[in-house]
């Protein structure tokens, strides 16, 4: 059975406004727009400081070789590392200017607000445009806002304390960078015991051609505290490189409980050198779930140190590489505690030429007891030019840990599509109905409205799969 | 008189090798007809190209479904037509719920139409005439389900779905007594629930002890050798396919 693959319809996705009267930097990077950033963003003293560090160390680490897919593509040179919106971060969406408001409505931001979210933020290129969070979640004592208002106001010193503590500027060249010209993003604080019954979600929405993106999410969840947070990032396509390298820094106290879901579709110009880094106390459980979509080129690893004894993570991704997509994710964990379990479950699916690679690292500390770790990841490819590799990696330096792995390739077997064709099923739903099965176990996790998205992403994929 | 299915002059397999040579078959409406033949004879073939499978090529002959030629046809046409083939090793499909893969063949067909309702309240009647735990309904089809489940599901389909010529192909093989009077509960049922043809290809007898059978087909090394009526079934249960110059045990369990 042929499949002649048709260009994927992102017409969802693909729409640019424009960017007249919009403050936008020169391309490049130097000290001088560093100071330009801060000083526009009326910083704190350290935060600027911390910033010229950053890209004192940028300058002085190589770009990462002989590492995933290749990132020759991207010049440094031709990013514009901060482009503005020039408005006024609003609370409501009436006062969004219109073409900004029209491209979330389009997204359907305003609507989930209303249905099933506790609060929202929407970053457009380097700015948040909208931040607003029910009244009764606020009376709750949970904060929810960009992390720059934030800065000044009661919690700067917390943010201080935390801001690039979990990833250092010395991690990898793209964290400096981040460090140096990181704009927009979101801070949450949920106060001891407190439990949020819906979730929150920040959209991120690149517009500007041959821009990067740098936003920062902070989160720090107190002992006994339960959140779900939502991250939810898109650009139409431009023939030239974008940038997306944010960073995600995640505090789980002593018995909390956070879930960090991902639904990533970045244009397909997109490089995406996401760090994400999550710090588990004793008895917390930290829930990763992520879809990667979108993209040219991504590195995106999420990392969990599980520090506390009897704490728990769970990863549950699924990349979907399309063609001209070379996608490298996975995760990394770190069990330091006693009686720690972590168990990763992830799902990668190529078709048309596209590349998808799973990486994972294990490391199970000298001091982890009895700690536990399983690592599963299936992948499934739709033809002959599409490629899948799993890169599992573990490291373990105790004896009572308990650590299995196990993964399969496969394609979709002829019989698998007799059997569903001879009940009356048309073959390109056959072939759909079988990749939805397989991302099932993830789409299951997400709340309704991603699921229905995330089906939706696979079946745009899927059209026009069969000649 | 049209045929419910006429096959004429039939030569196939796959591209190396042709396996059913001449083959004349035609089934009548309401009927109950048994394919049987030592291993390797060519019926499960035979099943196959009838439902369409592409891995088979019908190098000459014709196959006609209901007056029209259905050999261009793809399985899914052939199914919405009313041809339905239970296979020997039904696939797992993970991810997709048992029921909601049955409310999706039946809402592909406009003359099975039913609310939610009607259609949970049929499910629930033909798992329950099956002697099957509802809860399998939940599960993914066919994932983690014994052989004898796996047939089970399949009985549940062609029950749901009436179709007007079934094809049960080794669906007692594997089978433990338990299981095998399901099969065999489940094609009594199918018989006496509409005026559907069943073919069933096997090499057990036993299967076919309920069952009251019109005519008895016998297939060796891809051709036709015989037509009966049932008491050919008694006779090769007996002397196995000895007169057609094989020598091969005859399961009886």
């Amino acid at each position: 059975m042929s499949e002649d693959v048709k260009d994927v319809d992102r017409s969802l996705y693909d729409f640019v406004k424009s960017e007249e009267g919009y403050e936008r930097f020169d391309d490049g990077l130097n000290e001088e727009f560093v100071r330009a950033i801060s000083e526009k963003k009326d910083e704190p003293e350290w935060m600027l400081e911390l910033r010229l560090k950053a890209l004192d160390i940028y300058h002085k680490l190589e770009m990462p070789a002989n590492w995933g897919p290749s990132i020759e593509g991207l010049d440094m040179d031709h990013i514009s590392t901060y482009v503005s919106p020039n408005t006024e971060q609003a609370a409501s969406w009436d006062d969004v200017p219109e073409d900004i408001k029209d491209t979330f409505e389009r997204l359907g931001i305003p609507e989930a607000e209303r249905t099933s979210l506790a609060g929202v933020g929407a970053q457009y290129d380097s700015e948040l445009v909208y931040h607003n969070m029910r009244e009764e979640v606020a009376a709750l004592g949970v904060v929810y806002s960009g992390i720059e208002e934030a800065l000044h106001g009661p919690y700067e010193q917390m943010i201080r304390d935390h801001f690039m503590k979990l990833v250092p500027l010395t991690d990898h060249k793209f964290a400096a960078l981040h460090g140096a010209v990181w704009s927009g993003g979101s801070f949450v604080y949920v106060p001891k015991d407190v439990s949020l019954d819906f979730p929150l979600q920040s959209y991120f929405r690149l517009n500007a051609m041959g821009a990067g993106q740098f936003e920062h999410t902070l989160i720090i969840v107190e002992p006994g505290a339960d959140l779900h947070f939502i991250e939810g990032c898109s650009a139409p396509k431009y023939n030239v490189a974008n940038l997306h390298a944010g960073c995600v820094e995640l505090f789980v106290g002593e018995g909390a409980h956070l879930r960090y879901s991902t639904i990533e579709n970045w244009s397909k110009n997109m490089y995406n050198l996401n760090t994400k880094r999550a710090s588990v106390a004793k008895d917390a459980r930290m829930e990763w779930i992520s879809g990667s979509f979108g993209s040219h080129v991504s590195y995106l690893y999420p990392t969990t140190i599980l520090k506390g004894d009897s704490s728990s993570c769970e990863y549950t991704g699924i990349t979907f590489a399309g063609g001209g997509q070379n996608l490298d994710t996975g995760c990394k964990m770190i069990l330091n505690g006693a009686d720690t379990r972590i168990s990763i479950n992830a799902k990668s699916i190529s078709k048309d030429g596209g590349a998808s690679t799973f990486r994972s690292s294990v490391v199970v500390g000298s001091k982890a007891e009895r700690a536990r770790a399983t690592v599963s990841c299936a992948s499934l490819m739709l033809d002959d030019q599409s490629r899948s590799d799993t890169i599992p990696a573990m490291d373990v330096r105790c004896k009572s840990a308990s650590v299995g792995h196990e993964a399969t390739i496969g394609r979709i077997s002829d019989d698998t599509i007799l059997y569903l064709m001879s009940r009356g099923i048309g073959e390109e739903d056959a072939r759909t109905m079988v990749v939805n099965g397989f991302a099932n176990p993830v789409s299951k996790e997400l709340p309704l409205e991603y699921a229905v998205e995330m089906n939706n992403l696979i079946k745009l994929e899927m059209e026009g799969a069969i000649g | 008189m049209k045929h419910l299915l006429t096959i004429s002059g039939l030569n196939a397999g796959t591209e190396d090798k042709s396996i059913l040579h001449d083959v004349d078959l035609y089934l009548d409406a309401n009927q109950t007809h048994v394919l049987m033949g030592p291993n390797g004879a060519g019926k499960s073939t035979l099943g196959r190209i009838i439902m369409g499978d592409p891995a088979y090529q019908v190098e000459s002959g014709s196959i006609e479904f209901d007056g029209q030629d259905i050999s261009e046809d793809s399985p899914e046409k052939r199914s919405l037509a009313g041809i339905f083939l239970s296979y020997q090793a039904p696939v797992e499909i993970p991810g997709v719920p048992l029921y909601s893969f049955l409310r999706t063949i039946t809402q592909k067909r406009p003359e099975l139409k039913a609310s939610a309702r009607q259609f949970r309240i049929r499910v629930n009647e033909i798992c329950e005439q099956l002697d099957m735990d509802p809860g399998y309904l939940t599960r993914e089809l066919n994932v983690g389900f014994s052989g004898g489940e796996k047939k089970k599901i399949e009985m549940l389909q062609l029950l749901l779905l009436q179709p007007r010529l079934a094809i049960l192909d080794e669906t007692d093989s594997g089978l433990d007594v338990d299981a095998l009077s399901v099969v065999s509960r489940g094609m009594q049922a199918y018989r006496e629930s509409c005026d559907g043809t069943l073919l069933v290809i096997t090499h057990n007898t036993r299967i076919l002890e309920r069952l009251h059978v019109d005519h008895t087909h016998v297939m060796v090394h891809g051709r036709m050798v015989e037509r009966g009526g049932s008491e050919l079934i008694g006779r090769i249960d007996a002397e196995g396919f000895e007169r057609y110059g094989v020598h091969e045990e005859v399961s009886a369990s």
